[in-house]
């Protein structure tokens, strides 16, 4: 094994650590190399291991069909999955050595400029866009370092026969519209109109989608980074006061702080929760647990943000963890034919009802009310993610973590003094600050 | 001492306690010292936990920390478990106590509360949270009693901290009541005997017998508990996640550490939070020096 900095470290004192410290980590060796896509798919040889979050796939068997379909065009080429639990607490410690898999899907914590270290490139920007989405999520100088299998679109998933019996049957264009409908819910059915999942935490991270869906601005998340997310009616705004509008109407369940993710989706199906802020990716897990709760799948529906620009709704879209290659790997071309495969060719994306990375395929069946309504799908620049990362970091708001927003619920129940107009304002001037002091 | 085995085997016999000591020994250095002496020395850099770049930025993370002042208000959680590792210590010298009398059932009563203390913390966490949700556990149970309530337990930061507080107690309880009971039995039975030929009270065999004698071990339970109070983990994180106001200092290390990806600030808040308990600890020590304890 290749002597790494644990084994130099054991037994040292401090001061010993200090100077072995500084040489943290492994990479640098082969940074800036590029996986290349074979030639002849049939001649590629290798066998590759691939990091996975989807444990319950490899479980079951799907990942491995999804190999053997791989080795019938690629049959020198031998997969293995590992999946991860933990995947993002465990990678990320994997990659403090050089063996964290021949593909795998990039940890949120790695910082974008630290992407050519660990990763190798897929090809420059130009290239890629034109036939994938998400290509500027993992771009660094002009070339691309990572691809997402699937994409998704933000909304409220809902129950329809709920929202039916309380009398409301189009998608509601404004925030007070849809307060009003889920006060209608309240007041018609026996249903929690709308479900926080405040103790599981991340299902409140996904409200920051809402993001450049009330502007319809593919620009927003520059937005985030020149100014501040909570100034007078923007998006982040407008989402956080329509959270706190509901929590604090009564809207919400009884005691958010017991909440639970898994049994909220029999919930949902089965009516007794009418709505939950969620993503189109959680339609597939709702269908499911109707099927099991005996009701009928059709009742799930799913809708955008309760804005509307000129008389269009806007819904971003957004990718999921990007596969990409170990910079280490030595069989980088077997690795980039599995990307390939599995982004253009595996079907990935239909099993899940998830949106193509493609963007000439078809969209898929959850999402055509969308297209029959005329949601306009917006693909967001993400040239300024790494900075938004940096500066959510670097001032402890956590734009992409719960907490802020388990305050906002705990503002609005009154389980924390204060208002919200004071609490958005001291966010955004951490913001501010921390924009300052990193100089952009 | 005569020697039998001549002068010959004497430095072969001074090695053998430290042949013994040297597997726990190298345990302890890879698995505590090591990573101590690691988490100092990222103190002192910008290290956000993965990149291979760091940077050597002197006493800054001291400084960031020290200077904002937000950063210790957690500690008035730890005022919670304080409060509740005192009630504690008293339940635990109380069931120590009379279960050190011969009473009816007391090996069952014995296993009964240091049961809990054998589970692992985060089952406790889960199985506390369907205790305390909305119709749970302890719900029905005030409900059998007629008492019909509808209070959120973890609804608001002074309901959610006392209970958590009372899991807490009802964790380690059973560790402290181990410790009284052990010193307890270690007092000589003819001292009971002759108190009670004398004709004291169990009260008063408590106070001049048992109280000092359990004394080194009640200040141990003490300095224990105050620690203990200062560094709350796995019971908050696992049932609240720090929400509600329930955030204690580890946790928000833990934060700092892998959500904002500050690794060097989160290992000066440890190095910090370790440097405040070894301060604590002194300062006990020095208000209530360790006597010796002589009974007969």
């Amino acid at each position: 094994m290749h002597p790494n900095r644990r084994t130099t470290l054991t037994g040292s004192i401090a001061l010993l650590a200090l100077l072995a410290s500084a040489c943290t980590g492994t990479g640098g060796s082969s940074e800036g190399a590029d996986a290349e896509a074979p030639d002849d798919p049939s001649e590629v040889k290798g066998s590759i291991t691939v990091l996975t979050h989807r444990t319950d796939l490899v479980q079951d068997g799907t990942m491995k069909k999804y190999a053997a379909a791989f080795n019938r065009t690629h049959p020198g080429v031998k997969v293995e999955f590992d999946a991860l639990t933990d995947y993002e607490g465990e990678v990320k410690i994997r990659m403090n050595t050089e063996n964290y898999g021949d593909v795998l899907m990039i940890p949120a914590v790695i910082e974008k400029k630290d992407y050519p270290r660990f990763f190798a490139s897929l090809g420059t920007r130009e290239e890629r866009a034109a036939k994938y989405r998400f290509t500027d999520y993992s771009t660094v100088d002009g070339k691309v370092y990572g691809q997402s299998p699937i994409g998704t679109v933000p909304g409220f998933v809902y129950n329809k026969r709920v929202w039916r019996e309380a009398g409301v049957t189009d998608w509601p264009t404004t925030p007070e519209e849809f307060l009003r409908d889920l006060k209608a819910v309240k007041s018609k059915t026996d249903a929690v109109p709308y479900y926080t999942n405040f103790k599981d935490m991340w299902p409140l991270t996904s409200w920051t989608n809402v993001n450049g869906s009330v502007g319809c601005d593919p620009e927003a998340t520059s937005g985030l980074a020149e100014g501040d997310p909570w100034a007078e009616g923007s998006d982040l705004r407008v989402a956080d006061t329509l959270l706190y509008d509901i929590v604090r109407g009564g809207l919400a369940e009884k005691d958010p702080t017991t909440t639970n993710w898994e049994a909220s989706k029999p919930k949902l199906a089965k009516g007794e929760i009418a709505t939950m802020w969620l993503g189109s990716w959680a339609v597939v897990q709702m269908r499911d647990a109707a099927k099991q709760a005996g009701t009928d799948p059709a009742d799930i529906g799913f809708m955008p943000f309760p804005a509307q620009k000129d008389g269009v709704f806007c819904a971003v879209t957004s990718p999921d963890y990007q596969q990409a290659v170990n910079v280490n790997s030595d069989h980088k071309e077997a690795a980039r034919a599995w990307i390939d495969w599995f982004t253009d060719e595996s079907g990935y994306a239909a099993a899940d009802l998830a949106l193509s990375p493609l963007k000439d395929a078809p969209l898929p069946d959850i999402l055509e009310p969308y297209e029959e309504a005329g949601v306009r799908l917006l693909d967001l620049d993400d040239s300024k993610g790494a900075e938004v990362k940096s500066i959510d970091n670097h001032s402890e708001v956590g734009i992409f973590k719960p907490d802020y927003r388990q305050e906002i619920v705990d503002l609005a129940r009154g389980a924390r003094k204060g208002n919200l107009d004071d609490f958005l304002a001291g966010l955004g001037k951490r913001w501010n600050e921390a924009r300052g002091s990193l100089g952009s | 001492m005569t020697d039998t085995t001549g002068t010959a085997a004497r430095p072969a016999r001074r090695l053998t306690p430290w042949l013994f000591l040297l597997a726990p020994l190298a345990l302890l250095l890879t698995f505590t010292y090591a990573p101590i002496a690691n988490m100092i020395a990222y103190s002192f850099t910008d290290w956000d936990g993965v990149s291979p770049q760091l940077d050597f930025t002197g006493a800054g993370n001291y400084t960031e920390l020290l200077t904002r002042s937000e950063l210790f208000e957690v500690f008035f959680v730890s005022g919670y478990y304080l409060v509740a590792s005192v009630a504690q210590i008293a339940l635990a010298l109380y069931f120590a106590t009379v279960l050190s009398f011969d009473v009816r059932f007391r090996n069952f009563f014995k296993g009964v509360l240091f049961f809990p203390y054998l589970i692992n913390g985060v089952a406790i966490g889960f199985v506390f949270l369907y205790f305390f949700q909305d119709g749970g556990t302890l719900d029905s149970v005030l409900g059998l009693l007629g008492v019909r309530t509808d209070h959120a337990w973890l609804g608001t930061p002074f309901s959610a901290n006392t209970s958590l507080a009372g899991v807490s107690v009802w964790r380690h309880l059973g560790l402290n009541f181990v410790l009284f009971l052990g010193a307890i039995q270690s007092v000589p039975g003819e001292l009971y005997e002759a108190a009670e030929l004398d004709g004291a009270s169990r009260w008063q065999q408590f106070r001049y017998i048992i109280a000092p004698g359990i004394r080194p071990i009640l200040s141990l339970s003490v300095i224990l508990a105050v620690s203990g109070s200062l560094s709350v983990f796995e019971i908050p994180y696992i049932m609240t996640g720090g929400a509600t106001g329930t955030e204690t200092f580890v946790i928000q290390t833990v934060k700092l550490a892998f959500q904002f990806n500050k690794t060097g600030l989160a290992s000066a808040a440890a190095v910090v939070l370790l440097l405040i308990v070894l301060v604590v600890t002194w300062v006990q020590r020095r208000i209530v020096p360790d006597e010796k304890v002589d009974l007969v």
